[in-house]
């Protein structure tokens, strides 16, 4: 129903907006692919990976998911007319 | 050594610290200062009611036995935090568009306003439930044993049941309190949100402080931190895959799942935007939450002896070490875990089970009953919420005691998740998928339900309590397919992946079979589209059409809903929205539409809407509405929103210009009959005093009789003076030359001498009042006020037609000001003449009556308006009402503040 409403080609700024909203909806693909990874480590103690080096590895997904998301999240919102185009018309 | 006895003294005090938190938001919030209470911190700490008793002191059991298959639970809830612009945005927006007050609420509001989905849906929300608010008991209980302990005490049973007994009472009555004072359209609780917000940020502190202690105290640094956990015995990895895959999906759809967190995350969301920072903090806090917990089980593995409980590892570690300090701020963050947690799942469930189960059933049996009360509906809600509260607690008490409080309940907490997630398929659908039909998410709710009983719930009590080993093994009259664990003879699975694979599979698979072959009513097909379109349209087709109700009726409905005041400040609002001035709103379709979603806020949604339909008589859908929802020629309607928006604002002009044009003719006729009248007034006297003067003139008459005409004449001339001292009066009030005398006294005395002044000593009117109430003192030209209320009192005194007249004065706040209600027990204004009673050479009733020209009201007003307060007319069910709200500063305090 927006497609009258909204153009086809974008200004740069709009445009950016666009591509960190796509970059944003990305984030739970990347973390479920990072996160599925451990499924093929050894169940052996003693193998490869080393204890620590599997707490570390999930440890630092988890902490890369959130600085990605902050900076998304805080670019979006340094731009006020982030929401226009799903503003409701009023 | 810490005493046992000074740990109860610091859990109280805690406690009480928390009273006095939520006590203080709840009246800052009441003050309107609600401001700073909504920052995105609190609603991201809010959100941490997820990380409850069980998973504050169970993460490190869980890593102890498990490995890292602890983390599964708090990256679940990661992925739908970071992929926020797919389904939380969403959900929040859908829930402040139809003011959602729960996810059974949401549930029944997408399909139709169904009131059987939202049953099914509390029915699993309350089962899921009860065995995780048990073990919150279990948790507070098991941390006090813990210290009792530490004295040499060895605690029996009967001291465990007492504990719990007791932690459910408290918390019982904290959130009677808290959650459920009020009943607002939307359903906040700042109190309730500001205390559990402290709660996440002292659990945090108490783990991270352990893990400080652990990793720096202890293993001496990160570094030999991690060497330490090389060296541990402990197994990190030997879960199958399916089980990591499956609990990251169980506790991602849990989360959006479990009333609690669908409470924290969509209804107490006060602004869209905090979305943006929750995003990221959320996950940080979990990050922090369980930073620690390898390194806290790796040690506790390491130096507590073997045996000991590794579900307490968080609590006896600092004790071994000495730390008494460290382990009585570790309890008080198990303590806030457990309390948060169930405080607001309490709150949700409640709100459910009142909006969905108890309302439903209350209303279907007073249909007929036609003495409606204001404010009924609220009492009755209030009290099953209350009831609901302390049931739901005595529900999760009763099951502790039954489970024996052992290890096996432990195991419930994801079986539980699974319970609640069987709500996932119908709320994933609802909001994405048009085609997704109310009979369609029954059929895969009721599936789901039963498959999970079968699978999970029911063995979870153990072999033989509801379920045999003869059938575990070969399942229910010899149908092998049946296995309560190897469902279709599927053997090899982990019983628990097992159980959320096949409920998941035929709930979903039931869900979209169903949907497919079914046709949905017309609502569903109309919610359904304001949900899945949520972004595109907010402005809703309307489902009401015809309305052939009277806004009155409509008023005493939401009257008995919301109470009094709040009810007549809605209709207020909405009438100065079309642009007309008075109580009493035109009753157009979008009107019933707001105030359909304005009920919801309160009752939810299904209920909103057949108390409407009560009135307004089933006129909802209609052909055309059929139309445009069936076909997608809703491109036209596109077009045409434009130009309907520009003739809405034409409209509201012209209904504007319509109302002023009544008002100036009536006025105008009005007027008419003034001149009339007043030359009529001037003339009488006039009259009367020229032919007695004449008559004195003449002489010759006894001494009496010349007293009593000059009498007469005195008199004639008195009231000749009023009159023109009335319009004298006015004038100089219009054209602002008049001057304020500011004098300080108080209200009540000041009611006082203008009850006395008001001249009742006749007795025909008894005034009622309660002076204790009244204590206010004031700043403002008091003589001016006293002229009002005279004017008001003495107004009721002529005019009120009942046979036992009587005037109730009442003073009480609305918002920031107060306000004093003038109510007679009459038979009230009509409607036709309420807007004119202020206008001077106005006369409601006929002349003979009156004493005055019809200008005291119009005097009362010009001096409200220069003083800067109001005097209005209000509707209401008891006689002619009117209000006084006095000049906001002119309040200078409240006795029993100074």
């Amino acid at each position: 129903m927006s497609r009258q409403k909204t153009p086809v080609f974008l200004q740069r700024a709009s445009y950016r907006q666009r591509r960190l909203r796509d970059a944003a909806k990305l984030m739970p693909v990347l973390g479920g692919i990072l996160l599925a990874l451990p499924m093929a480590w050894s169940h052996d103690p003693s193998g490869e990976p080393s204890n620590s080096d599997r707490v570390v590895y999930i440890f630092g997904v988890w902490i890369l998911l959130i600085v990605l998301t902050a900076i998304f999240a805080n670019r979006m919102r340094a731009d006020p007319v982030d929401a226009a185009e799903d503003a409701p018309p009023q | 050594m810490m005493s046992f006895n000074v740990l109860i003294v610091v859990a109280l005090a805690y406690v009480t610290l928390l009273f006095l938190v939520a006590f203080w938001a709840d009246r800052r919030a009441r003050e309107g200062d609600a401001n700073w209470l909504s920052s995105p911190w609190i609603y991201t700490l809010s959100l941490s009611i997820y990380c409850t008793g069980w998973t504050f002191y169970g993460a490190v059991g869980y890593a102890a036995r498990s490995g890292l298959e602890f983390v599964t639970i708090y990256l679940g809830p990661t992925l739908v935090m970071v992929g926020w612009w797919w389904v939380l945005r969403r959900l929040v927006r859908i829930g402040r568009a139809q003011r959602i007050t729960s996810i059974a609420d949401l549930i029944s509001s997408r399909f139709g306003k169904s009131t059987q989905l939202g049953m099914i849906v509390t029915v699993i929300s309350v089962i899921a439930a009860t065995p995780y608010i048990a073990l919150q008991l279990q948790s507070v209980t098991l941390s006090f044993a813990v210290f009792a302990e530490l004295e040499g005490a060895s605690w029996g049973d009967a001291d465990f049941n007492v504990t719990a007994m007791w932690t459910a009472v408290g918390l019982a009555i904290f959130t009677v309190i808290f959650g459920t004072r009020n009943l607002d359209a939307n359903e906040r609780h700042h109190g309730v949100v500001m205390a559990v917000a402290i709660e996440a940020v002292v659990k945090l502190l108490a783990l991270v402080a352990v893990g400080v202690f652990v990793v720096w105290g202890i293993a001496g640094g990160p570094d030999q931190m991690l060497d330490r956990i090389d060296s541990s015995e402990i197994v990190l990895w030997n879960q199958d895959s399916g089980r990591w895959i499956s609990l990251i999906f169980l506790s991602a759809a849990a989360f959006l799942c479990l009333p609690r967190m669908f409470q924290v995350l969509v209804v107490e969301n006060a602004d869209e935007r905090h979305l943006h920072v929750a995003s990221w903090a959320f996950p940080l806090y979990l990050f922090i939450m369980s930073l620690f917990v390898v390194p806290i089980a790796v040690i506790g593995l390491d130096l507590l002896p073997t045996g000991s409980n590794p579900d307490l590892f968080v609590l006896t570690l600092p004790l071994n070490e000495g730390q008494g300090g460290l382990a009585v701020l570790s309890f008080l963050g198990g303590f806030s875990s457990a309390t948060s947690m169930v405080i607001v799942a309490t709150i949700a469930l409640a709100t459910m089970v009142s909006n969905h189960i108890v309302v439903p059933i209350w209303l279907r049996r007073h249909t007929s009953q036609q003495a409606v009360m204001s404010g009924d509906v609220r009492r009755v809600i209030l009290l099953s919420r209350r009831l609901t509260v302390a049931g739901i607690l005595a529900l999760g008490f009763l099951y502790y005691r039954m489970s024996g409080g052992g290890t096996a309940l432990a195991a419930i907490g994801l079986i539980s998740f699974t319970g609640s997630v069987q709500i996932l398929p119908a709320l994933i659908g609802g909001i994405f998928w048009r085609g997704a039909t109310a009979i369609g998410a029954g059929a895969g709710l009721v599936t789901g339900l039963t498959v999970w009983m079968w699978t999970l719930f029911l063995p979870s009590f153990g072999t033989d309590a509801f379920i045999g080993q003869e059938i575990m093994d070969h399942g229910v009259y010899g149908l092998t397919w049946l296995r309560p664990q190897a469902l279709f003879g599927i053997t090899s699975l982990d019983p628990l992946v097992h159980g959320i694979l096949w409920s998941m599979l035929l709930n979903a698979g039931m869900f979209i079979i169903c949907s497919l072959i079914t046709f949905p009513t017309p609502l569903e097909r109309l919610q359904g589209a304001q949900f899945v379109n949520v972004f595109d349209h907010s402005n809703a087709t309307s489902a009401w059409t015809a309305a052939g109700t009277g806004a009155e009726d409509l008023l005493i409905m939401s009257q008995r809903i919301l109470g009094g005041i709040e009810a007549q400040a809605l209709f207020e609002q909405e009438t100065l929205r079309q642009g007309k001035i008075g109580y009493l709103p035109e009753v157009t379709p979008e009107f019933i539409e707001r105030l359909e979603r304005e009920l919801a806020g309160s009752v939810g949604a299904a209920t909103a809407h057949a108390m409407i339909g009560q009135l307004i008589g089933g006129s909802n859908v209609s052909v055309e509405d059929l139309i445009a929802v069936a076909d997608e020629a809703a491109q036209i309607l596109e077009y045409s929103n434009r130009l309907e928006e520009k003739s809405e604002e034409q409209e509201r002009t012209a209904r504007a210009l319509r109302s002023a044009n009544d008002k100036l003719t009536a006025l105008s006729i009005q007027k008419d009959a003034f001149l009339s009248q007043i030359s009529h007034e001037l003339r009488t006297p006039m009259t009367s005093i020229r032919s007695f003067s004449d008559i004195l003139r003449e002489g010759a008459m006894e001494d009496d009789e010349q007293q009593r005409y000059a009498a007469i004449i005195n008199a004639e001339a008195v009231r000749l003076t009023r009159l023109l001292d009335d319009l004298l009066d006015l004038s100089v009030l219009e054209n602002g030359q008049v001057v304020l005398h500011e004098q300080t006294g108080n209200l009540s005395d000041l009611l006082d001498r203008s009850v006395a002044a008001a001249g009742l000593h006749d007795g025909v009117l008894s005034v009622v009042r309660t002076p204790s109430a009244e204590n206010l003192v004031l700043t403002a030209d008091l003589d001016r006020l006293a002229q009002v209320f005279i004017n008001v009192i003495s107004n009721a005194r002529k005019y009120c037609d009942a046979d036992n007249p009587e005037l109730t004065i009442r003073l009480h706040r609305i918002a920031k000001d107060y306000v004093i209600d003038f109510t007679d027990n009459g038979s009230g204004i009509a409607v036709e003449n309420q807007e004119l009673i202020f206008e001077k050479f106005s006369r409601v009733s006929d002349e003979s009556k009156a004493g005055g020209a019809g200008l005291g009201l119009a005097i009362c007003r010009e001096i409200m308006q220069r003083l800067g307060g109001d005097i209005s007319y209000v509707t209401d069910n008891t006689g002619t009402a009117f209000r006084v709200t006095l000049p906001f500063t002119a309040v200078v305090a409240t006795l029993e503040e100074t």
